[in-house]
């Protein structure tokens, strides 16, 4: 089956070769016919990616250790639904990814404007085929996942377990997603540029992909720090780690991005900085991509020195260079065709708000490479931690959110002073009331910035719930609906307008989580023995006992928590720890149960006021002798003894076992973070969503086309619009 | 005052506070950032400075009493090292013969790290790093 | 083995490339204008798209004027201005319809 897939692969690349001349060829000399074949040839392409996809997959499933990959990062104690994502814990796996997700979002772009975007699209196709190009020739001769191994061997290494989470075996696809899907109006902009053919058209074309592509980003980022806080067994769900800053800085640009592109379709501004911005972020999604895979940078998840790392720095440096002199050569047809009149105006606060975002994104960059900044000016590689990062994020995120209150409040062009003290005037009275309340009623004056953020969101949410309502109420009088159905079907007649405002009111939420969560928890590391109990923030903690849970993968050791409040039991807690087998003989035959892998699983109480956190570090000293024996006396024996033996040791041991470490963390407000996540990406969702109405118009345009070629280009076509 | 010089002052205006902006983000990187060290650099110190310092653990060198963690970090590529006391959370994929990355300063020493800050990088079976 | 499957796949991929290049050859002549209209019909589809957003936006500052963020004057003044540029769209479009032997009348 390797030869299946390398023959795919092979022909796959030769694809993108044939599709890369095809289309500058057809382009270059205005033939139809060349660009209709370098079309065929990116469809042809998805249809080797995905033979190259479900070869793989199979191999995973079906434990075909003749893969190399699969030898490495599978086994057939695996359960089947890691099987099926072991694919992208590989760093060959995860190149194929790539390019299959690439494949596919070519084709869905180009079939979608096989018909609209004659001058733009051979270019654009151009482009993504050299990214494809790259990403197939990087696997054809560096790190194929179709290396056959001979002879094959029996057992594989297994998945490595601190992967094994739900949410992380599906953070993989879904950054990879967005990081390809970005790919798309990228290519665009780039065939507009070229072409010089630079009003809204290739936004118009490509800003679904881009919203897609958004909302994969943000689900990925989710979903790496809901692992982070189960898995990592540190408490937190955002650590500044180079790692998650390269995920989140293409985030922020590409929401920069998305509201600036709405400026140019209204007023005809930004385009230079559209065009800079996509290409910024399409670079940071390459920068994305190198870092997890270079090991430039030290990360709990740097996955150590790797071949790909060199190819990839070339082709960031040869977009970002390339691009900026073609924005550059073409800064005459980039003119506005308007000028921002006034501070007091949609368009002056969604400027701001770019360049908050891009000014963040700036931060965590500085941040991100400042061992490799400071190792270039001193000689000497100096990091920054997580409280640096929040020194500045806090200010900018506060800001951030004023403006996403004020953004829907002011008109497009300009306002008068009068209409704008207007427009602000309950907003600012009700989050005045916010702040005086807190202050006085609450302790959360001891945090200045989350003050100032919780002030600041109580602005946004009275600025939203003032746009809803009067959307509602407008289309109440006009229809005589009930409210909520009102509220419904205006939100469905401009979901673009109201799914944004519901990711407004969902970053809002997420970021009030975030503050509350990182200024207000209280965190203790208890030392108990089963008997003893510990106090943290309004909660009681008894650790009552070590409960032992073997399966043919791990063993685990439970601890069972007590939890009660004001002397009454609320419930129980059950942290644990996972101990894996290593495949090291010097570890011996028992000892080698111990000293493999080991995982936390934290034990969470959630609620909507906050989570009580809790991981558990056993001491496993007491067992040290009895594995030493039993490494001697069962040297020989079969593995069911071996089995048999294990399982008595870690029940002697849980029987009495010694003073444990628990890390115990009151997180108010933290279940907010995923509640805002998910209002976030359902806006966003609902706002992509294909509507009937752009349906009926893409029916309607269908219809004229056929009338115009059935007719003629003498005749009117069917219809004015 | 005509609109082109409006435009032209508040460019300068703008391009300036980002320049500020940029001046105080270069100086406080510089002066909160901690430098990374391997154990041979500071071996005999006495400034008492915080590092991180990085290397490898050295094996048969990890004992845990009570709360308290110690081992010893070697160079990377070297033998020279150090002891280390730590108390804090321990990363899952803590092991001797792991690079980590441990935050703290040399007293007496000893590198007396800092709560928290042992940073384990993730075992490499993503890597080629084995393979080549 | 490798070689025989890749074979394969090649012959399946130029037998896709190449339907549109043995479609009877056009007359280069006749193919270059048929590009060129096309270009002219991208450029027809940008200005409906922009007459469509000055439409949008004349309908959402009547809006803006009910919810009390536009006073009078400032209405009347985007208002105007939207009316002209969206004329002036009206304008671009017939000329690019005429160029392209469609009747002027858009409206």
């Amino acid at each position: 089956m390797t030869s299946l897939g390398t023959a795919a692969l092979a022909v796959g690349f030769l694809t993108t070769l044939y599709a890369i001349g095809a289309a500058i060829y057809g382009a270059v000399r205005r033939e139809r016919r060349w660009v209709d074949s370098s079309r065929l040839a990116v469809y042809g392409f998805m249809g080797l990616m995905v033979i190259c996809f479900l070869v793989l997959e199979v191999a995973f499933l079906s434990n075909d250790f003749a893969f190399q990959t699969v030898a490495e990062h599978s086994s057939t104690t695996t359960p089947i639904f890691y099987k099926m994502t072991a694919m992208w814990s590989s760093q060959e796996g995860s190149l194929l990814l790539w390019a299959f997700v690439l494949s596919i979002g070519s084709s869905a772009v180009l079939y979608l404007t096989r018909d609209s975007q004659r001058q733009v699209a051979p270019w654009a196709t151009a482009v993504l085929m050299v990214l494809a190009a790259f990403f197939c020739g990087l696997m054809l001769f560096s790190v194929s996942p179709f290396v056959r191994l001979d002879p094959v061997p029996v057992e594989g290494a297994g998945l490595t377990p601190l992967l094994r989470n739900p949410y992380m075996a599906m953070h993989p696809p879904m950054i990879y997603s967005g990081y390809v899907l970005f790919s798309i109006p990228f290519a665009f902009a780039i065939g507009a540029l070229i072409t010089r053919r630079l009003d809204t058209t290739w936004i118009r074309s490509t800003r679904r992909f881009a919203l897609v592509a958004w909302i994969f980003l943000g689900i990925g980022l989710l979903l790496g720090a809901r692992w982070s806080y189960e898995e990592l067994g540190w408490g937190g769900y955002w650590g500044w780690d180079p790692v998650e800053n390269a995920a989140l800085m293409p985030w922020l640009l590409g929401t920069a991005f998305l509201h600036g592109i709405q400026v140019q379709e209204r007023r005809g501004m930004l385009k230079i900085w559209n065009t800079g911005l996509i290409t910024a972020t399409f670079v940071f999604c390459l920068i994305g991509t190198f870092l997890v895979r270079s090991g430039v940078l030290q990360s709990i998840h740097a996955f150590g020195a790797s071949t790909v790392g060199g190819p990839l720095l070339v082709l960031i440096g040869i977009t970002s260079l390339g691009s900026t002199l073609l924005i550059w050569s073409r800064r005459k047809d980039l003119q506005p065709e308007r000028r921002i009149s006034s501070p007091l105006s949609r368009e002056a606060i969604f400027l701001i708000n770019n360049l908050l975002l891009v000014g963040l994104t700036a931060v965590i960059f500085w941040g991100t490479f400042f061992p490799l900044i400071s190792e270039a000016v001193t000689g000497v590689s100096s990091s920054l931690a997580a409280p640096w990062f929040a020194d500045y994020v806090a200010p900018l995120g506060v800001l951030l959110v004023l403006f996403t209150g004020i953004g829907p409040l002011f008109a497009w062009g300009q306002l008068s002073g009068s209409a704008a003290l207007r427009v602000l005037a309950w907003p600012v009275a009700l989050s005045s009331l916010t702040v005086i309340s807190l202050a006085i009623f609450t302790d959360v004056s001891s945090s200045p910035w989350a003050l100032f953020l919780f002030g600041f969101a109580a602005f946004t949410f009275v600025a939203l719930a003032q746009e809803f309502a009067r959307a509602a109420i407008t289309r109440r009088a006009l229809t005589g609906e009930s409210m909520p159905v009102a509220l419904g079907s205006a939100m469905a007649r401009n979901r673009r307008r109201y799914g944004g405002y519901t990711a407004h009111f969902g970053i809002v939420v997420l970021l009030i989580a975030v503050t509350a969560s990182s200024s207000f928890q209280t965190k203790e590391d208890l030392r108990l023995a089963p008997g003893q109990s510990g106090k943290v923030d309004d909660y009681t903690l008894s650790y009552e006992k070590l409960v032992v849970d073997p399966n043919n993968e791990r063993i685990a050791f439970n601890a069972r928590l007590a939890v009660s409040k004001d002397g009454e039991r609320i419930g129980t807690l059950t942290p644990a720890r996972q101990y894996y087998p290593t495949q090291d003989p010097s570890a011996g035959p028992i000892g080698r149960y111990f000293e493999g892998e080991a995982t936390s699983e934290v034990g969470l109480r959630t609620s909507g006021t906050g989570d009580l956190w809790t991981a558990f570090q056993p001491d496993l000293a007491p067992i040290e002798e009895d594995v030493e024996a039993g490494n001697k006396a069962l040297a020989d024996a079969g593995p069911v003894a071996q089995g048999i033996a294990i399982v008595a040791i870690a029940d002697a041991y849980a029987a009495d076992p010694p003073a444990a470490t628990f890390r115990v963390i009151w997180d108010p407000l933290v279940i907010w973070v995923w509640i805002g996540g998910i209002f976030v990406m359902g806006g966003a969702l609902f706002a992509v969503w294909p509507t009937s109405s752009s349906r009926q118009r893409a029916e309607v345009a269908k219809a004229a086309k056929a009338a115009r070629e059935a007719s003629g280009s003498t005749a009117n076509p069917g219809g004015r619009s | 005052m005509d609109p082109s010089r409006k435009r032209k002052i508040r460019l300068v205006v703008s391009l300036s506070v980002a320049v500020l902006l940029a001046a105080g983000l270069v100086y406080t990187s510089f002066s909160a950032s901690t430098e990374a060290r391997e154990p041979s650099e500071i071996i005999g110190s006495t400034s008492g400075s915080t590092y991180e310092l990085t290397g490898k653990v050295v094996n048969d060198t990890v004992v845990r009493r009570g709360e308290d963690l110690r081992f010893r970090i070697r160079d990377r590529e070297g033998s020279e090292n150090l002891p280390v006391s730590y108390s804090g959370t321990i990363p899952d994929a803590f092991r001797e013969g792991r690079e980590v990355i441990v935050a703290g300063s040399l007293q007496g020493g000893v590198f007396v790290a800092e709560r928290d800050s042992l940073v384990t990088k993730c075992p490499s079976k993503f890597t080629a790093e084995e393979k080549s | 083995m490798t070689y025989a499957i890749a074979a394969i796949l090649l012959v399946c991929l130029v037998a896709l490339v190449t339907i549109p290049l043995r479609r009877e050859q056009e007359d280069p002549a006749a193919a270059k204008a048929a590009f060129d209209r096309e270009e002219l019909r991208a450029e027809l589809a940008e200005l409906e798209a922009r007459k469509a957003a000055r439409y949008r936006e004349i309908r959402d500052a009547e809006g803006d004027r009910a919810a009390g963020k536009l006073d009078d004057a400032d209405f009347e003044r985007l208002d105007g201005e939207l009316r002209r540029e969206a004329a002036e769209v009206l304008k671009e479009i017939d000329r690019v319809r005429s160029q392209l032997g469609l009747s002027a009348k858009s409206g």
